[in-house]
């Protein structure tokens, strides 16, 4: 099986560590992964994505112009990615800042309140594990326990304090996400 | 086996040059190549092996830090992107003439001039074809795979010595961002001054020894005829790496109608590709020159023969192209498919010039 991802949102949002420790828990679960930032002029404020591949066969190309899921998270992003999403697949938004909601007809579209609920948890910075948990609810392509490993691995020792925090962010994504259609 | 890591293929360059025994790194900043020197001086090598890591003023200064200390047998190590490399263009003529061994590497960028920092491959011509001045040529690597630029760094400096010519790895903004698993190498000890004067004192400004005669390490020859001699000697190495040290990777090839010729990053792109066009019933392979100069010229050459056509794709405006069409003669057409200025072409974009410009056509 493999899994062509998209995250997209705002610099600061914690897009590329959400697809970092994503890419070292598919190495935890034994799977290969790539993961391509953009980069460059992008800073907090500007836009900022991230293509994640899981699988288990050796993985071709990094840059992909279609995904099996997107997971959105401000209005530029959508307009740049939900006509990318294979159909059929995928794709997952945070409605905080979104004015135009996803119209594709013919892919499975989810909800999550990562905003609010990071809010609610009392640390907005938690808000990419939020989303990651509502992700892996969606397309649980990893388990909670490689997560771990996972974010073990991807934040230096002097932060590991922090992981149980991060694992109710994502335990609370998980439980949080909304199917608004399904096709 | 040796240590399994989640790394971008900038940083890897840096932990594989302080396992592979590297003596010296000196460079200079520059987009997309900043993390090399950025985890060289976070790991702090000079505690743990002794590498020295220097950044220099200028690529201008890096490359003849570089040329000084590979004229002692050290092995040394420079990395930069697109523009910092032709500022080290007179340098690596210099090193060439002057027969010494060095890894440079190249995380390209869009150009001319200062460009863009996004990702191309539109130095190909300058890593194979020159880039300096005079005869001569430089080992190019094209990894296409964070795995293979952590084992193209120890490669890179086995030719160089091999040859005591100046190595390229030549990667791009992909791969150089890019984060894959990597399994790392077991460190290798650097050489001693002992170990240094044993295997290249012959040649190495090392410090002169009462039983040997002076080393003189110049690319001056103001005899005409010796300079002659001189690159009828060069002209012998590139021979030589041509009969020995050619690489490529065949993908889907034995059964292929058509097919596609890309390096490094390009050439991922191109594998997906081939996925692509095959579920549409189309019969694709890729040959990959992982050494674009010595250029597999024999297996084009055997495989244009097979198949109808050859598409090449490059982040370029068509400069490997030219190789490809030298190698395959003119019975089948040899097309090119590229984006410039840091436009990375997606498979799907591939499959579709396969099919307009060499199916349909």
């Amino acid at each position: 099986m493999t899994e062509e991802l998209i995250i997209a949102g705002f610099g600061g949002q914690g897009v590329l560590s959400m697809g970092k420790i994503l890419a070292y828990s598919g190495v935890m679960a034994d799977q290969e992964v790539s993961w391509f930032p953009s980069y460059g002029p992008e800073m907090r404020g500007g836009t900022a994505n991230v293509t994640v591949i899981l699988s288990e066969n050796r993985i071709s190309s990094p840059v992909l112009n279609e995904y099996d899921t997107a997971i959105i998270l401000n209005q530029q992003s959508m307009d740049k990615f939900e006509h990318m999403v294979k159909p059929g697949g995928v794709l997952i938004y945070d409605p905080n800042g979104i004015i135009h909601p996803p119209k594709r007809a013919d892919i499975n579209i989810y909800k999550i309140e990562g905003t609010l609920i990071a809010a609610e948890l009392g640390n907005v910075k938690t808000f990419n594990m939020v989303v990651l948990g509502a992700y892996l609810k969606a397309k649980p392509v990893v388990k909670m326990e490689s997560v771990e490993k996972g974010l073990q691995k991807s934040l230096p020792t002097r932060h590991h304090y922090l992981i149980p925090m991060n694992l109710e962010a994502v335990q609370k994504g998980f439980e949080s996400l909304e199917l608004l259609q399904a096709v | 086996m040796g240590e399994l890591r989640l790394m971008k293929g900038n940083e890897v360059i840096a932990e594989a040059a302080i396992r592979c025994g590297c003596d010296a790194y000196f460079g200079y900043p520059i987009t997309p190549q900043s993390e090399v020197m950025e985890t060289l001086m976070d790991r702090e090598p000079w505690n743990e092996t002794g590498m020295v890591v220097l950044q220099a003023e200028s690529e201008i200064a890096s490359i003849h830090m570089i040329y000084g200390a590979a004229a002692s047998g050290k092995k040394v190590i420079t990395s930069s992107s697109s523009p910092g490399i032709s500022l080290m263009a007179e340098g690596i003529s210099y090193i060439a003439g002057a027969e010494l061994p060095c890894v440079i590497v190249n995380v390209s960028r869009g150009g001319p001039g200062l460009g863009t920092i996004q990702p191309s491959q539109a130095d190909y011509f300058q890593s194979t074809k020159g880039g300096g001045h005079g005869d001569y040529r430089l080992i190019v690597l094209a990894p296409s795979s964070v795995q293979e630029t952590n084992d193209f760094v120890e490669l890179g400096f086995k030719l160089a010595f091999k040859y005591r010519n100046p190595a390229m790895i030549l990667t791009d903004g992909v791969i150089g961002q890019m984060m894959e698993k990597v399994v790392l190498a077991d460190y290798i000890p650097r050489l001693t001054d002992e170990e240094i004067n044993e295997k290249y004192g012959s040649w190495a400004t090392n410090g002169r020894k009462a039983n040997r005669q002076r080393n003189i390490i110049t690319s001056l020859e103001m005899d005409s005829v010796k300079m002659e001699n001189n690159n009828l000697r060069f002209q012998e190495k590139f021979a030589q790496m041509e009969e020995e040290d050619v690489m490529f990777e065949e993908i889907q090839c034995e059964d292929a109608d058509y097919l596609l010729v890309a390096f490094g990053s390009s050439s991922r792109i191109c594998q997906k590709a081939v996925d692509l066009a095959r579920e549409k019933g189309i019969k694709v392979g890729l040959l990959r020159p992982i050494t674009l100069f010595p250029f597999p010229k024999k297996p084009i050459a055997v495989l244009a023969k097979k198949v109808k056509g050859i598409l090449v794709v490059e982040m370029n405006a068509g400069q490997m192209v030219e190789d490809v069409q030298l190698a395959a003669g003119c019975a089948i057409p040899v097309k090119h498919f590229g984006r410039m200025g840091g436009v990375i072409p997606s498979p799907g974009e591939v499959v579709a010039a396969l099919e307009q410009k060499l199916i349909g056509g």
